[in-house]
């Protein structure tokens, strides 16, 4: 760097450092519930978990160091393995059915028509209670024994309900709640409609002119111009399904059952931690849960330098 | 108009152009695609809100008539259910849990909107070293699983003898630390002109005043999207309160119910979806007078709710 030409104002040099301390100071101060919360909500608990997951704890006697232990058993754990399997289905059935409905109703709303903004908000509705412990409870009603649901199958010709109806068939809990994820289409929706009114129409109209039909219109010119919201959409809701616990909670009767079938990751966890109190055990747990929902982000993060399209001034 | 009736819906461009029956082919094409659509979007809607709607009218029939109908509409209407789930849980009163829930959600509501929109100020409006890296840090904990830092917090909190009381759900809304809410409101604040805090600071002003009386008046629709969806959110919350909340007269409506359907025989659904649905009513009350805040709020922010 040359030396300026115009040696600068002493007292202009002085204002601006202090002026640029006083924002210092006044950064600092307004970041400052942040910055505790973050320390002692976020970062110092993680390192803690981190330690703990090396030890053998119970909340009475002290830490007892144990290496890798817990994660050495965690591999030979039938319900660690099970637990994994039923969340990474969920994960990878529910996610990409939620979004690609999600996709398709906004697709078909995306059009200034009257009533569209009433439909948006209806169809939102089930995003915001879905999580609650009321609807997972109605869920349950719906879809136990000789239900609604059941006699819904029975009048389109299904089998006969089982023992218990879909709550009590281990090979039918899994879909049951990703029908309720499914519910919920909602937000994603929401989304993507704020992302398809930003694609401009001229792209279609000149698509149209070059003959383009509707299949190529969407794979050409939809998604590739939606890209950063479908991103941004399945990142969000990929890292959320990794984390259900609520509706499995209640539905199973806090129990994870028929036959481990809702025995999902963080419902195991609930129970290694606060039912038997092995906190090291839980902690491991946690922290494969951080490095596997990590690789899933990296990953996406990775691979979307391939498939997602930042057009001009979009970030 | 009488041309309507005489020319059919052409289906390919006729060779001379007239212009009327155009347009009157047109505009019925547009008026069947319109029926067609709210026909599809209708229908839709049913299904979607076959649930709720079923939810809501079973609460008014008769226990052993809830599971096995599909029907929405109850064969005898009373509002027996409503009298059980009021009655309470052993021994304490309905009102009880909702008092809780009440005093956590505005509680949270107030911690949020102070602590969220202070850091949020920092992170738009405030030059200071290391505002990148931490910015970095506060979108990261919107990707962290939580449970990686439930346990040490329970081990403190435990140790502070802080279960069984509201600290331990409260203190992290006091503490920004549901990103999602700063980074809404960052994102708004963005969205001010800067010239705004340029004049203010040029007329002598500094941090505190800017937003005092510039910033908070004109972020005024981000607060009351984060408003909104703090205080149902807070409502909704099941886990917190699973983990922290020991004793009944502590509970809040979420953990009351759960603990209702556990005590009550599995065939008394009609006390348990009255209770569900007083469970929802802040919820639903929220939504028909806010939607249009939540789906905003959803639609610029990516907000989950």
């Amino acid at each position: 760097m040359a030396a300026p030409a115009v040696t600068p104002d002493p007292g202009r040099v002085r204002a601006t450092r202090r002026t640029k301390r006083a924002d210092a100071r006044a950064g600092y101060a307004f970041l400052s519930p942040w910055l505790i919360g973050f320390f002692a909500l976020t970062a110092g608990p993680m390192i803690a978990s981190l330690y703990l997951s090396f030890t053998d704890y119970d909340l009475f006697s002290s830490p007892q160091w144990t290496g890798i232990e817990n994660y050495q058993r965690l591999l030979d754990d039938p319900n660690f393995v099970q637990a994994a399997k039923v969340t990474l289905t969920y994960v990878l059935v529910g996610t990409p059915v939620k979004l690609i409905g999600a996709l398709a109703v906004a697709m078909l709303l995306n059009s200034p028509r009257r009533g569209q903004g009433f439909y948006r908000s209806a169809y939102y509705l089930p995003s915001l209670i879905g999580g609650s412990v009321s609807i997972a409870i109605v869920w349950k009603a719906m879809f136990i024994d000789d239900g609604v649901v059941a006699r819904i199958t029975d009048l389109l010709g299904g089998a006969p309900a089982a023992q218990g109806g879909w709550v009590g068939d281990p090979g039918k809990t899994m879909p049951m709640l990703v029908l309720l994820t499914v519910w919920q289409f909602g937000a994603p929706m929401v989304i993507f409609l704020a992302g398809l009114k930003q694609v401009p129409t001229e792209l279609y109209e000149a698509a149209e002119v070059d003959g383009a039909g509707a299949i190529r219109k969407f794979w050409r010119i939809t998604v590739p111009m939606l890209s950063p919201v479908l991103f941004f959409n399945l990142l969000l809701e990929t890292i959320h399904a990794f984390q259900i616990f609520n509706s499995a909670f209640i539905i199973s009767g806090g129990t994870g059952g028929p036959a481990r079938s809702t025995l999902f990751y963080t419902l195991y966890l609930y129970f290694r931690g606060f039912r038997d109190f092995q906190m090291g055990y839980a902690s491991a747990m946690a922290w494969v849960l951080v490095v596997v929902v990590g690789l899933v982000t990296l990953v996406l993060f990775r691979t979307s330098k391939a498939w997602v399209h930042y057009s001009g001034g979009n970030r | 108009m009488s041309a309507s009736t005489t020319i059919p819906a052409p289906t390919t461009r006729p060779t001379p152009p007239d212009s009327t029956a155009l347009r009157t082919a047109a505009r019925r094409r547009r008026g069947l695609r319109s029926t067609l659509f709210h026909l599809g979007a209708l229908a839709l809607l049913a299904v979607i809100l076959y649930p709720a709607v079923w939810m809501l009218m079973s609460t008014f029939k008769p226990s052993h008539e809830i599971v096995g109908s599909i029907s929405p509409i109850p064969s005898t209407f009373s509002l027996d259910n409503y009298a059980t789930a009021l009655g309470g849980i052993g021994g304490i009163s309905f009102w009880t849990f909702v008092t809780n829930s009440l005093i956590l959600a505005v509680a949270s509501v107030v911690g949020v909107l102070v602590s969220c929109s202070l850091t949020a100020y920092a992170f738009a409006r405030v030059q200071f070293p290391g505002r990148q890296a931490f910015f970095v840090c506060m979108i990261g904990t919107m990707l962290l699983p939580f449970h990686v830092v439930i346990i040490p917090q329970y081990i403190v909190f435990n140790d502070l003898g802080l279960v069984n009381t509201y600290w331990p759900l409260l203190l992290g809304k006091f503490l920004a630390a549901d990103a999602f809410f700063v980074f809404l409101m960052i994102q708004f604040m963005r969205g001010l002109p800067g010239e705004l805090d340029e004049a203010a600071r040029i007329d002598g002003a500094g941090h505190p005043r800017i937003f005092f009386s510039i910033m908070l008046p004109l972020m005024q629709p981000a607060l009351v999207t984060s408003a909104i969806f703090a205080f149902i959110w807070s409502w909704n919350d099941f886990f917190g309160p699973l983990l922290y909340l020991k004793s009944p007269n502590m509970y809040t409506m979420p953990i009351a119910l759960r603990a209702y359907v556990d005590q009550t025989s599995t065939s008394d659904y009609g006390a348990q979806m009255a209770m569900a649905v007083l469970a929802l009513l802040p919820v639903m009350l929220f939504f028909f007078a806010f939607q249009r805040h939540l789906v905003g709020g959803v639609a610029t922010q990516g907000l989950k709710g």
